[in-house]
């Protein structure tokens, strides 16, 4: 995992501190499934002009940020919160695990922050299974993030199986879409 | 060409009933003839006409549905006889009839309707029923129902379940929100009575034995949770709010327990909960799924899904009062997925949703010779549910983007679609008998 640094300047971090962003913790839900976006900036305007450059790591930031605004950027590593499943399995795809182990890093750094991991199916088989099955798939994340430190406190389980698809179509690509964990991040 | 016709009617006869001015949301198609049904005539009751409820037509629908009769469309009747004495056997033998049903009606002091009815036996021209019964009016669909049970059980030898509700949940958008609501209405459709709305999902309802409470999972505060309500008072009681999942809620035969799956120790196990202490016994153990259990008839085991063998199979275990007893045994083999088993009133057969690839069908299992039969073709079929005769299996499809109920016989012969005006329909029960 290429940890990447974003460099703010402090009159920026104050900007936003005013600014007092709202934070829209639920992720768009019509997202296609998104690729693990490269964050940060370009090595050309790492230090264009900027002469001093001060990096909070304490509570309440991450990556130099306040955490409203890293979990508000699009561009940020937080920014993908949904994570997609096989048919009839709850586990987790090998290509997705770095991304979560950044979801772990941002709940260790700021313990007092707490996600729910919200479980789904696609509508194939039966609702009872699905519901079971949601359960297993937001399970598989809570143990992901919880071996790599996350305290279980700060974690919460909830299955609602086939009953909330975000696409509703009857074809393997709306399947596909709705074979997710949900990570919402709530209560700062 | 004779039958082709008598099937025309049938059809012509179910798009009548779609005109019919009916407050219900939920409308019978009849999709399938039957060969081999029986011809049976029923005769408009005298006076029936004076009633927003046509006794005869509801009898002639109830019986065309089963798949078991061949009514003669009304308009074809030779005459309409309404008392035993205008009857001419050989006019009905002629058309090919084997039964008549006859009928009238009179209002009484205090605003009942005395309704009597009379079946025949044409070939043999005698009398097989008849009864005298006073209703108010607003019963008179549910005397109609009655009537149609008496005339099934003569004709076949089995109860009829037309006298049964059915429960099933509606989906509806609702601007940008999706409503959900729990309804209750006749097994024929008629008489939808919502009995609880939410925003948010319900699930799994579950007949009590008596026919009076349903138990249902709902999400109402954020996650699933078991409540049991009254259907006629609407009083409602939260039987499970652990912590996990609290779903699948199945009553034993005789009422006093509930098994249900939770997965507070951290898997979904199935646990009985005794309705007199609500005391909880753990059934299931096992690191996999267990879910969706079902009593068989005499209660003495439960069926349900479990993935213990990596895909979802049909398991059953053996109890001693409200405990395990031995280990679980595998019923189903066939296939990759096959889930939400229900035992048919009997014991003999086991209706489960049957997975194979992307097609999700309701088959059914003979438990003694172990073959598995298909018995719808869509591929989008769940939630089996049988008529508490057995002779029906209720459940829940797509059509057109949209769910609907459909009811096949068990033999896999008659279909029906019981199609919604507005909404997705899910999750039939079909309700046990109901006393007078």
């Amino acid at each position: 995992m290429k940890r990447n640094l974003v460099v703010v300047s402090l009159a920026s971090v104050l900007l936003m501190a005013l600014q007092g962003c709202s934070t829209p913790v639920r992720e768009e839900q019509q997202d296609v499934i998104v690729d693990e976006r490269s964050v940060g900036v370009s090595p050309t305007d790492g230090s264009l002009g900027v002469e001093t450059s001060v990096i909070p790591v304490g509570e309440g930031f991450f990556e130099g940020r306040p955490i409203e605004e890293a979990l508000a950027d699009p561009e940020s590593v937080l920014s993908k919160r949904v994570f997609y499943f096989d048919f009839d399995s709850a586990e987790l795809p090998a290509a997705d695990q770095a991304a979560l182990e950044v979801h772990a890093r941002f709940l260790n750094a700021n313990p007092r922050i707490s996600v729910v991991l919200e479980g789904h199916t696609d509508e194939r088989g039966s609702r009872e299974y699905n519901l079971a099955l949601g359960e297993r798939r937001a399970q598989t994340i809570e143990r992901l993030l919880s071996l790599q430190g996350v305290a279980g406190a700060q974690m919460q389980v909830i299955s609602f199986g086939e009953e909330r698809p975000v696409a509703l179509g009857h074809h393997e690509d709306a399947w596909a879409l709705n074979r997710r964990v949900e990570l919402l991040y709530s209560g700062y | 060409m004779m039958k082709q016709t008598t099937f025309l009617w049938v059809l012509l006869a179910g798009l009548l009933m779609i005109a019919l001015p009916a407050q219900a949301r939920l409308v019978i198609e009849i999709s399938g003839g039957v060969e081999g049904a029986m011809p049976i005539a029923i005769v408009p009751f005298a006076s029936e006409r004076v009633y927003d409820d046509r006794i005869s037509t509801i009898i002639h629908a109830n019986l065309a549905r089963s798949g078991r009769f061949a009514p003669l469309a009304q308009d074809r009747l030779p005459a309409a006889p309404t008392q035993a004495d205008q009857l001419d056997f050989a006019r009905w033998r002629a058309l090919g009839m084997d039964h008549l049903v006859i009928g009238r009606m009179q209002p009484q002091a205090g605003g009942q309707v005395l309704v009597q009815f009379q079946l025949f036996d044409v070939l043999r021209g005698v009398q097989l029923a008849g009864y005298s019964l006073a209703v108010p009016p607003n019963r008179l669909r549910k005397l109609a129902h009655q009537i149609s049970d008496i005339v099934y059980e003569k004709l076949t030898g089995e109860k009829g379940a037309f006298d049964t509700l059915v429960s099933y949940v509606v989906v509806e958008q609702v601007n940008d929100a999706r409503m959900f609501r729990l309804a209750v209405a006749d097994a024929d459709g008629h008489n939808e009575q919502v009995i609880l709305s939410s925003r948010e999902p319900l699930m799994s309802p579950s007949w009590a034995p008596d026919g009076r409470r349903l138990a249902y999972v709902s999400f109402e505060e954020g996650r699933s949770q078991i409540f049991m309500q009254n259907v006629a008072t609407g009083q409602r009681e939260k039987l499970a709010g652990f912590s996990g999942i609290n779903s699948a809620p199945a009553w034993s035969p005789d009422g006093r327990s509930l098994a249900m799956t939770l997965s507070r120790d951290g898997h979904p196990e199935i646990y009985i909960m005794d309705m007199a202490s609500r005391q909880l016994s753990r059934i299931t153990n096992s690191r996999s799924i267990d879910t969706e259990a079902s009593w068989a008839p005499d209660g003495q085991s439960l069926v349900f899904t479990s993935n213990r063998g990596g895909r979802p199979q049909l398991y059953q275990q053996a109890l001693q009062g409200n405990r395990p007893h031995g280990p679980p045994r595998r019923l189903s083999f066939e296939g990759n997925y096959n889930a939400r088993g229900r035992f048919s009133p009997d014991g003999r057969q086991l209706a489960m949703v049957h997975g194979e690839g992307n097609r999700f069908r309701i088959a059914l299992l003979d438990l003694e010779s172990r073959q598995l039969r298909l018995l719808t073709d869509a591929g989008m079929e769940e939630s089996p549910s049988f008529a508490p005769n057995g002779s029906m299996i209720i459940y829940a499809s797509e059509r057109h983007n949209r769910g609907v109920l459909e009811a096949v016989s068990a033999d896999g012969r008659a279909h029906q679609r019981l199609g919604a005006s507005r909404g997705d329909v899910r999750e039939p029960a079909w309700s046990p008998f109901i006393g007078p």
